[in-house]
């Protein structure tokens, strides 16, 4: 019994465990997702992330542990945003026939998701350190933690946020998208991708590579527009991480 | 064609990643470096004019499993546990609905301006 306490202490402290259980984990989830029959309810990525957090607290498990083995499936973010530019290119000709709309779009929808995060949290009484977290949350992880330093807020709790944000965008906007008929798969895909960012854009990948192109255009162009305005939005309402004057 | 193809376009990928990160480092553009990889790459692929069947490839199975790499970040919920104790309501409710908001105004605003363009009346 002993021996195989401590083959159980080695494991969780090892990085090679929690990366074999989030790719498990994942498989598992979209096992469960294609046997449901897409049921989007069962959002693959939530429920990997509530079974690999309730491992880690009934194990005792640090995050910074889990981190080290997660880090090499975390560190694909970057090449699969760079990835990003080959659907765009594949629909290159309906991009340039709706520049004017996708520039419409995302500055309306950039500016919507700061302001309503922010001041709905507002009137529900959250600190403004949670304000300040929240107001990155429709834009990709890595940038968005950026901001949220930038503005004040805290970025590891704005990861979870923006995690969270995708997660409510890829169950809820296609169902929300078929009520407000709007059927166009290069608005779904913007509006997808400028709400709920990368896991957005892999549920409008199912749609459509159209959908997909334009969600992944959509992150890219929604973190760099958030970036320049979050920080002018913020000076603006005279938010500060000790609250409002 | 085989391996080295392979190879091959996940270097492409890294490579314009790492210029992307240089710009941005040398130039304080508040993008991150990976958003400027993907823009630099698209330029490239047009002055291209072709995309090359190992990095179609490449790119079709990374992003069709773009939702797996977000799991070891969304995992870092459990260092915010007090937090979310105290203010989950007004989290949950303000991500959610602000999300679902966000989605209708752009997807309104794009479509208003879509059906104001003289002959792009293709959508359906």
């Amino acid at each position: 019994m002993d021996k195989i306490g401590g083959i159980w202490v080695y494991l969780t402290a090892s990085p090679l465990l929690w990366l074999m259980l989030t790719l498990v984990v994942y498989l598992a989830g979209q096992w469960l997702f294609r046997r449901s029959g897409g049921r989007a309810l069962f959002n693959p990525v939530a429920l990997a992330i509530a079974l690999l957090a309730a491992l880690l607290l009934l194990t005792g498990t640090p995050y910074s542990t889990y981190f080290a083995g997660a880090q090499f499936i975390h560190f694909l973010l970057g090449p699969a945003t760079v990835a990003l530019a080959i659907p765009l290119y594949q629909h290159r000709n309906r991009v340039r026939q709706l520049l004017l709309p996708i520039s419409v779009g995302l500055l309306a929808g950039s500016i919507t998701a700061i302001l309503s995060a922010i001041g709905l949290a507002w009137l529900l009484g959250g600190s403004s350190r949670t304000l300040l977290s929240l107001a990155p949350k429709s834009v990709t992880t890595p940038v968005a933690m950026g901001i949220a330093e930038k503005i004040g807020g805290l970025p590891s709790l704005t990861a979870v946020m923006v995690i969270l944000t995708g997660v409510v965008g890829a169950v809820a906007a296609p169902a929300l998208l078929g009520w407000l008929r709007i059927w166009d798969e290069a608005v779904q895909g913007l509006a997808i991708g400028v709400a709920a960012h990368g896991i957005g854009t892999a549920r409008a990948l199912q749609i459509s590579g159209m959908a997909g192109a334009f969600a992944g255009m959509a992150i890219g162009l929604n973190a760099l527009l958030t970036a320049l305005l979050a920080p002018l939005i913020v000076q603006w309402l005279h938010l500060t991480p000790n609250g409002l004057p | 064609m085989g391996n080295y193809a392979m190879i091959g376009a996940l270097t492409v990928l890294l490579a314009f990643q790492l210029v992307g990160e240089i710009l941005v480092q040398i130039s304080g553009l508040p993008a991150p470096g990976p958003v400027i990889g993907m823009v630099l790459l698209l330029l490239a692929l047009y002055w291209r004019g072709a995309l090359p069947d190992a990095l179609r490839t490449v790119a079709e199975t990374l992003l069709s499993h773009l939702s797996l790499l977000f799991i070891p970040a969304g995992v870092g919920i459990i260092q915010h546990g007090a937090r979310l104790a105290e203010e989950w309501l007004a989290i949950i409710v303000a991500l959610a609905l602000s999300t679902l908001i966000t989605v209708a105004v752009t997807a309104l605003a794009m479509q208003a301006v879509i059906r104001r363009q003289p002959g792009s009346q293709r959508d359906g």
